[in-house]
């Protein structure tokens, strides 16, 4: 069990009426491994993600959590078994500081918070991960600012840190990049090569560049199915794979 | 809150303090109504304004209270005060809790939608059958007693002691709520307001927060309910009606919704508002205050387009270019 | 019960049920489309009722009188767009709710105004006052079948509207993507003129259609309303099917409910506690599928 991978999926299935968005999709990811999962749009890759973290319930198929069977636990919980998922669309509390969604979502880990008398600010373990996730992100000194005043690329960081600020094990990346810049891509890309130390992190990208950066497995959905999987330059060099999808990308990647 | 704040707040408490010194006894009953009426709509801003559950049938919380004294107290004989508050409270909990199991389950408008039903049930269930004198409703022929060891501390049939009662209880529940807002547990509940989604993909159980968010509201206002039965003397199923839901929704809309002071400033105004339209003379062969609903719905309607954000909201819109720093 | 009774509930409860569509299925289009909560709907099928009465006494004629009540209430509905329900659009619930339920406390005192506050009665016009033999021992009075009648032709016209016509096409598409609607080329202010005044007409036409065999009295909006919310939660909100299935449901647990007979535990439970029996249908569909049984999953 030890050698089970930390997230799993086993013949994957979704379907929405007639259409099938995710076809028999078997993927791993494994402690320390940065497995990116790319694809044109229209792939099925946000379906995937949803129902690895359970925003969505499975047509078919299972889910394993470090070989655990965990099909169709809703949201809260696999969020409470350690899988820590970021949206594309930035999904945060936009009326509160950085630090307090940071907070928040640090709070999520005391074992209740049906705790009524003392003030919730005065958490120190909660203030710290909060703070701690935070600068993670690369957001020191914008704690105080409400997170509508924030630029785009630093929302983005917030969606980022508030993922970490609940301390899970796997990490699912749903476009952590989309709308950024260079320099604030290169940070994001610094930071997620520190995290795959000590993480299990699922990438959903289109930035070629990161891909190939901090990627050390990737898997090319099209039309909702693996088209394949492998080590990056493998998958680079297939030629299925640029006829697919990479065509366009190749005097990029040349 | 600041320092000058809190000072004026204690101020305003001490003040209402020495209103029954002051004051004729129609005005003392009135503003203890007010007071009243103050503690049921922070009850109802609680859910609107901090956990944004829009409930449109929460009179049945404070109808159902002023039914368990009623029900409570022996034939001609007084209830202990002491044992039918904490059974008022636990009834209003109880039933915000079997109501809230199926309820809390629904989004936006149809929790308005069944809210408003299941308040409607409750309404029907007391005006159609024998249960406690049907749309008659029933007197409660003697007060609660607060008796301990032979001691009185207050008499509920003095109507200063149910001022003061009613003045206690606003302080009292104005303190629980700042205090439970800014707990883990509030923080959760601000959370839920501004983004449900995210709150359960960040692990919280969202239905347990929202169902516990009703019972606390319902409990509280039970107490407004237990209160507004002492002060009447009379039970009747319009206390649980939908006019009284509406009502207590405009007033905490009417002061600003998630300030908690809002709703307190919202009764007042639309009691005296209601008590000064009623008091309308004729005009053009008409018996104005006999049809103040009119001008009370013409109110509501000018009210919820031109002050969204209440009085405090209006306060604070003409404060602005005063202030340099934001609070 | 025996089985003449049973029929003829059974037949009270489908005509109640399908008087009930025609008020829910207004209120369910308005807010399909328009996105708009208005709870003063089921104040229109006391104007309704009431302008029944009013020009049936002035007028001389029931079959009068209805068509200038529909064109009055029209009339009213589109004047009350333009001015008030305008604002609403896009703006929370809440304040949809509120401002809606300050419309009833004007339309009551108005009615109050103008009409007094006692209850008052339309006679069954004169070709439709007799009965239709069911049984040797059993008849069923005319006009209650005529209303089913007409409700079911309201509601064929409503299906054929939304499906065959443009009107209906835009109908479709605002109730899915308002900014769609705009793209296609249609006036969206029109539209929503038009399905406001065709919302609240149909709530007016229930209230005049029902008014011979009901008491037109202050304040008769309000139990309508309440059973229409919960036709709409059990059906699903902007569903004219899932209004149509849980208006008949609704019209047949409550009618049936009050001359069923049911003891459970030892205690009397039917028909004394009948008016409890469509919430308890809703609590059911709530914990089975809390948007309704034709709503949207969201």
């Amino acid at each position: 069990m030890s050698d089970a991978p930390a997230i799993a999926t086993r013949a994957l299935t979704r379907r929405f009426g007639g259409l099938t968005a995710v076809r028999d999709v078997s993927i791993e990811c494994r402690m320390a491994e940065v497995h990116a999962v790319i694809g044109p749009n229209g792939a099925g890759k946000s379906t995937l993600v949803n129902m690895l973290c359970g925003d969505l319930l499975p047509s078919a198929g299972a889910v394993e959590l470090a070989g655990v069977d965990v099909t169709g636990a809703p949201a809260h919980r696999m969020s409470r078994l350690g899988v820590g998922r970021s949206y594309q669309k930035t999904n945060v509390f936009l009326p509160f500081t950085a630090l307090e969604n940071c907070r928040i979502a640090a709070q999520s880990r005391l074992a209740s918070s049906m705790r009524f008398v003392r003030p919730a600010a005065a958490n120190r373990t909660v203030n710290a991960a909060a703070e701690r996730a935070l600068a993670a992100a690369g957001l020191e000194g914008r704690e105080g600012t409400p997170v509508a005043a924030l630029s785009h690329g630093e929302q983005r960081q917030v969606e980022i840190a508030m993922v970490l600020a609940t301390g899970p094990r796997v990490l699912l990346l749903d476009e952590p990049l989309a709308g950024m810049g260079a320099e604030e891509s290169a940070r994001i890309v610094t930071l997620l090569r520190r995290l795959a130390r000590d993480h299990a992190i699922l990438l959903v990208e289109h930035d070629m560049d990161a891909v190939f950066a901090v990627a050390t497995r990737l898997t090319v959905m099209v039309d909702g199915a693996v088209l394949e999987s492998g080590a990056p330059e493998a998958i680079r060099a297939s030629r299925a794979v640029r006829e697919a999808y990479l065509g366009a990308e190749e005097t990029a990647l040349e | 809150m600041t320092r000058a704040g809190v000072a004026a707040l204690v101020a305003g408490v001490a003040a209402l303090a020495l209103v029954p010194l002051a004051a004729e006894k129609f005005y003392v009953q009135f503003f203890a109504k007010i007071m009243i009426m103050a503690v049921f709509a922070m009850s109802l801003d609680l859910l609107l304004g901090y956990a944004g559950l829009v409930s449109f049938g929460h009179a049945a919380f404070y109808g159902a209270a002023g039914y368990a004294l009623a029900l409570a107290t022996p034939q001609l004989q007084a209830a202990s005060f002491w044992t039918s508050l904490p059974l008022a409270i636990a009834a209003s909990a109880l039933l915000a809790l079997a109501i809230g199991f199926f309820v809390v389950r629904t989004h936006g408008i149809y929790f308005i939608m069944v809210t408003l039903a299941f308040a409607q049930m409750l309404f029907f269930l007391f005006y159609d059958t024998k249960i406690a004198g049907g749309n008659d409703g029933i007197y409660i022929d003697v007060r609660p007693v607060a008796e301990i060891a032979g001691w009185r501390p207050f008499d509920l049939d003095d109507y200063r002691h149910v001022y003061w009662l009613a003045l206690a209880a606003l302080v009292l529940v104005y303190a629980l709520l700042r205090t439970v807002l800014r707990s883990p547990f509030g923080r959760v509940l601000a959370g839920i307001r501004v983004n449900e989604q995210r709150m359960i993909s960040l692990g919280y159980p969202t239905f347990r927060y929202k169902l516990v968010c009703f019972v606390i509201s319902g409990a509280i206002a039970g107490i407004a309910g237990y209160l507004g039965a002492v002060q009447f003397g009379v039970v009747n199923p319009e206390m649980m009606g939908w006019h009284l839901s509406a009502a207590v929704m405009m007033m905490v809309i009417l002061g600003g919704m998630g300030t908690l002071l809002g709703p307190v400033l919202g009764a007042a105004t639309w009691m005296l508002l209601e008590l000064a339209l009623q008091g309308l003379p004729e005009a053009g062969g008409v018996d104005i205050g006999k049809h103040w609903q009119l001008l009370m719905g013409l109110f509501i309607v000018v009210a919820t387009l031109v002050l969204p954000d209440g009085l405090i909201g209006l306060a604070r819109t003409l404060r602005r270019p005063a202030e340099r720093h934001g609070e | 019960m025996d089985l003449h009774t049973f029929l003829i509930q059974l037949l009270n409860g489908v005509q109640y049920g399908l008087l009930l569509f025609l008020v829910a299925s207004g209120l369910t289009l308005v807010f399909g489309i328009m996105g708009i909560i208005n709870v003063a709907h089921g104040s229109f099928y006391m104007i309704g009722a009431y302008l029944a009465w009013s020009l049936t006494a002035r007028l001389g004629s029931f079959w009068i009188a209805v068509p200038v009540a529909i064109a009055i209430t029209a009339a009213v509905g589109v004047l009350l767009e333009r001015v008030v329900i305008r604002r609403l659009y896009g703006r929370d619930h809440l304040y949809q709710v509120l401002l809606t339920y300050g419309l009833i406390l004007v339309f009551e005192e108005t009615r109050s105004l103008l009409w007094g506050d006692d209850v008052r009665g339309v006679a069954v016009p004169a070709p439709l006052a007799g009965s239709i033999p069911l049984t040797e021992t059993l008849s069923y009075p005319v006009y209650r079948l005529f209303i089913s009648g007409v409700c079911l032709a309201v509601a064929l016209l409503m299906v054929w509207v939304i499906q065959r016509t443009r009107l209906g096409m835009a109908i479709r598409a605002g109730s899915t993507d308002r900014q769609m609607v705009q793209s296609l080329g249609i006036d969206v202010h029109a539209l929503y003129r038009v399905v406001f005044a065709a919302g609240v007409t149909l709530a007016a036409f229930a209230g005049m259609v029902a008014a011979p065999v009901s008491a037109v009295m202050p304040g008769m909006g309000n139990p309508v309303l309440i059973v229409c919310f919960v036709i709409i939660v059990i059906g699903g909100m902007g569903s004219v099917k899932g209004a149509m299935l849980a208006s008949l449901l609704v019209g047949l647990a409550d009618t049936l409910g009050k001359v069923v007979h049911l003891e459970i535990g030892g205690v009397r439970v039917l028909p004394e506690l009948s008016s409890m029996t469509v919430y308890l249908v809703m609590a059911v569909v709530l914990l089975w599928r809390p948007e309704g049984i034709f709503g949207r999953r969201t």
